[in-house]
C-alpha cells in the first residue's frame, strides 16, 4: 500500500491532523483553548480507529473508537472545562520554555521520530511504518508539553496527548493483541489523573495547581 | 484446585477479593485482622508454586524466575500486613480512608503477583499499571500537602514511564509481526523470545529502549528516580515496605524479561551494557545523596534506588553468576529493606519524627527495637553475614573477572554507600538519646516479630541456602541469558 490509495491516505491524513493538533496544543497559552484542542484530538483518535477497524476488518476497533470517543472528545474535555470554571483559570498561562524554542523543539522531535521509525521499519508495510512515525511524533510532542508547562492541568492534557499517540500506534499496526484492554487500562488511568486534579487540588490549594509551588515540601530541611 | 481456576489465577484474585471485601469493611480491628488473613492465605496458596510445573498456561508463567519473587513477595505481604495491624491506629485514619488503604493494599500485592506471573507482555504491562494506581493511592492516603505532592509526583512521572512502557509493547509486537499469526501469542513473552533471532533487530532495539526507559522508571534506576524517595517518605510507613519491597521488584523484573527478548537477537545493540549505564549512574548517585539525607525514610528511599542499580548492574552483566547474584541481591534488598522500614516504622512512631537528628539514640531508650533496627540497617549496608553481602560479594567478583576497570566506581560506590548507612546507623542507634515525643502506642512486642523474621530470611540466603533453593535460584539466573 502506497500513495493514491483510499486506506492508506485516509489514515495518514487522520494521523497528521492529529500532529497537527499537537503542534497546536503545545502553541496555545489559554487553558480552554487547550481543552478544546485536546477534544479535538480525541475525536480524531476516534476516527483514526475507526477506519483502522474498518481497513483491517477488526471490528474490536470500533469499541476502541467508541471509548476514546466518549472519553477523551466529550467527557474528560467536559469535566476539565468545570475545573477550569471553578478555579478560574481563564488567564493565559506562561510556558517554562517560550513559544517560539518550544516549536523548534516540536519540529525536531518530529524529524527524530521520522528519522528513527523510517529506516528501522522498512521491513513492515507502509501504513504501520507511517502511522509509527506520526503515532511517536505524537507522543514525544505529548511529553514536550509535560515538560514545557508548569501548570498541572496543561501536564495532564500533555500526558493524555501522549496517551493519544500510543493508541495511535497500537491501531496501526495490524493484529496486534488486547488493543481494547490496553487503551481501556490506559484510559482507566488518565481518569484517575483527573480524578486526582478535581479531588485534591480544588479542595486543598485553589491556586496552587502550578507545580513549581508544591516544591518546598521536600523535607529536606536539616 | 477450589473454583477449577488455576493457582497463578488464584494468586491473583484472591488479593483482588480481599481488597474488594476490605473496601466495605469500615471498622480498624476486623479490617486489619482480614488483612492479615488474606495474606496469610495468598502466601500458603503461594507456596504452591514450589510443585507447580514450570511453563506458560494462557496469560501466565511460572519458571525459576519469577518463583522466588513471589514467594518472597507474598511473604512480605503478609509480614507488613502484621506490622500494619499494629501500627494502623498510628495513622489515624478515618473509615474512608481506612478502607482506602486496605483495599488499596490488597489490590496492589494481586497487581504485583499478576505482574510477575504475566506471561503476556501485554498483561504485564496492565498489571504493573494497575500496581502503579493502587501504590498512588496508598501514598495519597492521608491527604496532607506533602502526601499529594508525592503521589502527584509519583502519578506523573510513572504515568510517563508506563506510557512509554506500552510503546515499547507496541513496538515489539511489532518486531514479531510478521512471523505470528493474529491472537493473543503475539505478546507472548515464551513465544517472542524464541523468535527474537528472526525479528527486525531495528525494531527489537527501539522496543528495548522504551521498554527500559518505561519499566525503569518505575525499578527507581536514575535519572528516573525523581519519584521514590518522596512516595517512600510521605505514604503511610506500612507502604514503604511493600513499594521498595515488591514495585520496583516487579518493574526491574520487566526490564529483565525485556532484555532476555532482545539479547536474544545477536544483531541487536546489547542491551547489557545500558543496564550497567543506568545501574552505575544509580549507585554513584544514591551514594553520594545519602550523606546529604536528614530525612530517614528519604535516606532509606536513596538506599533503595542504589541497591535496584546493583541489580540492573549484575543483570546487566548477564551470565548464569552475574544473574545469580542480581537476582539473590533482589531477593535480599526487599527483605532487609522491609526490615528496616519496620523498625524505623516504630521508632517514628516514638519521636513522633522522621528526622534522623530526631530519632537518635534508640538502644538507650528502646534496646529492643534500637537492636533490631541496627542490625537491619547493618544488613541493608551490605555487611555480612546477610543476604546483601553474599550477593555483592559475588556481583563484584563477576565484575572484576569480566570489566575490571568498571569494579573501580562500582566499588567506590559500594563503599561509599555503605559508610554512609554506617553513619545513619550510629546516629540513630547509639546517638545522643532523645526523649519520646509520644507515648509509645499499644504496639505489642508481637509487631516487632516481623523484622527479625526477616532478618532471619536474610541470614538464610546469605549463609545457609538449602540445595534446592539454590537449585530454584541458579534456574531462575539461566532464564535472563
Amino acid at each position: 500500500m502506497t500513495f493514491g490509495q483510499l486506506p492508506y491516505d485516509v489514515a495518514h491524513l487522520l494521523g497528521g491532523f492529529m500532529l497537527l493538533l499537537s503542534f497546536v496544543l503545545l502553541y496555545q497559552r489559554g487553558v480552554a483553548a487547550v481543552v478544546n484542542t485536546f477534544a479535538a484530538q480525541g475525536a480524531i483518535l476516534a476516527a483514526a480507529a475507526a477506519w483502522q477497524g474498518f481497513v483491517q476488518g477488526a471490528p474490536q476497533l470500533y469499541l476502541t473508537a467508541f471509548i476514546a470517543f466518549a472519553a477523551k472528545a466529550v467527557l474528560i474535555p467536559l469535566a476539565l472545562r468545570i475545573l477550569i470554571r471553578r478555579l478560574d483559570l481563564h488567564r493565559n498561562v506562561e510556558p517554562a520554555l517560550g513559544i517560539g524554542p518550544s516549536m523548534i523543539a516540536g519540529v525536531a522531535l518530529v524529524a527524530l521520530a521520522i528519522l528513527v521509525v523510517l529506516p528501522i521499519t522498512a521491513g513492515s508495510r507502509a501504513i504501520a511504518r507511517e502511522d509509527l512515525a506520526l503515532a511517536l511524533s505524537v507522543v514525544l510532542l505529548g511529553m514536550l508539553m509535560m515538560i514545557t508547562r508548569r501548570n498541572a492541568i496543561l501536564q495532564v492534557v500533555g500526558l493524555m496527548s501522549l496517551e493519544n499517540g500510543l493508541i495511535l500506534a497500537a491501531v496501526g499496526v495490524a493484529g496486534m493483541p488486547l488493543v481494547v484492554e490496553l487503551s481501556t487500562a490506559a484510559l482507566v488511568m488518565l481518569l484517575l489523573v483527573v480524578a486526582g486534579v478535581f479531588v485534591f487540588q480544588i479542595r486543598e490549594r485553589f491556586d496552587t495547581v502550578d507545580t513549581a509551588l508544591l516544591e518546598p515540601h521536600r523535607g529536606e530541611q536539616p | 484446585m477450589p473454583l477449577g481456576m488455576p493457582l497463578p489465577w488464584l494468586l491473583v484474585f484472591l488479593p483482588w477479593a480481599g481488597a474488594i471485601a476490605l473496601a466495605l469493611l469500615p471498622r480498624e480491628r476486623p479490617a486489619a485482622l482480614l488483612n492479615i488473613g488474606v495474606s496469610a492465605a495468598s502466601f500458603l496458596l503461594a507456596l504452591g508454586l514450589l510443585v507447580l510445573p514450570e511453563g506458560e498456561q494462557g496469560w501466565t508463567r511460572v519458571d525459576a524466575l519469577n518463583t522466588p519473587l513471589l514467594l518472597l513477595g507474598f511473604l512480605i505481604g503478609l509480614t507488613t500486613a502484621i506490622f500494619s495491624a499494629g501500627d494502623i491506629a498510628a495513622e489515624r485514619f478515618d473509615a474512608l480512608r481506612l478502607r482506602a488503604y486496605h483495599a488499596a493494599f490488597q489490590g496492589f500485592m494481586g497487581a504485583q503477583a499478576l505482574a510477575l506471573l504475566a506471561d503476556n507482555m501485554g498483561v504485564m504491562w496492565v498489571a504493573i499499571e494497575i500496581a502503579t494506581l493502587a501504590s498512588v493511592l496508598m501514598v495519597a492516603v492521608h491527604g496532607t500537602p506533602p502526601a499529594i505532592e508525592a503521589a502527584w509526583k509519583l502519578f506523573i512521572l510513572c504515568g510517563v514511564g508506563i506510557a512509554l512502557a506500552l510503546l515499547g509493547t507496541i513496538f515489539l509486537y511489532l518486531a514479531a509481526q510478521p512471523f505470528v499469526g493474529h491472537g493473543d501469542s503475539g505478546l507472548s513473552w515464551a513465544v517472542l523470545k524464541g523468535l527474537a533471532s528472526r525479528c527486525d533487530p531495528g525494531v527489537l532495539n527501539l522496543a528495548f529502549v522504551f521498554l527500559l526507559v518505561g519499566y525503569g522508571t518505575k525499578a527507581g534506576l536514575v535519572p528516573l528516580h525523581a519519584w521514590l524517595p518522596d512516595a517512600e517518605a510521605e505514604g503511610p510507613i506500612s507502604i514503604s515496605a511493600v513499594l521498595s519491597g515488591l514495585l520496583l521488584n516487579a518493574a526491574l523484573h520487566a526490564v529483565i524479561r525485556a532484555k532476555a527478548i532482545v539479547a536474544a537477537h545477536p544483531g541487536t545493540v546489547p542491551p547489557g551494557p545500558y543496564l550497567i549505564g543506568l545501574g552505575l549512574a544509580s549507585v554513584l548517585l544514591a551514594a553520594f545523596a545519602l550523606w546529604r539525607r536528614h530525612d530517614a525514610r528519604r535516606f532509606f528511599a536513596w538506599s533503595s534506588i542504589q541497591h535496584m542499580g546493583l541489580s540492573a548492574i549484575a543483570f546487566g552483566l548477564g551470565g548464569p553468576a552475574a544473574n545469580l547474584a542480581g537476582l539473590l541481591h533482589m531477593l535480599g534488598h526487599s527483605l532487609c529493606k522491609s526490615a528496616v522500614f519496620f523498625g524505623l516504622g516504630h521508632a517514628v512512631r516514638r519521636r513522633a519524627s522522621q528526622k534522623i537528628g530526631d530519632i537518635s539514640g534508640l538502644i538507650a531508650t528502646h534496646p529492643g527495637l534500637g537492636w533490631g533496627l541496627a542490625v537491619a540497617i547493618g544488613a541493608v549496608a551490605g555487611l555480612p553475614p546477610f543476604a546483601l553481602f553474599a550477593s555483592e560479594f559475588a556481583l563484584l567478583t563477576e565484575m572484576v573477572g569480566r570489566h575490571w576497570w568498571l569494579s573501580l566506581p562500582l566499588g567506590i560506590g559500594v563503599l561509599v554507600a555503605a559508610s554512609a548507612k554506617l553513619h545513619t546507623l550510629q546516629l540513630l542507634c547509639f546517638g545522643e538519646a532523645r526523649k519520646d515525643a509520644a507515648p509509645p502506642p499499644g504496639a505489642a512486642a508481637w509487631t516487632l516479630v516481623p523484622l527479625w523474621l526477616h532478618l532471619a530470611v536474610a541470614l538464610w540466603l546469605g549463609m545457609a541456602l538449602p540445595g534446592w533453593a539454590r537449585a530454584l535460584l541458579a534456574a531462575g539466573a539461566e532464564i535472563p541469558g
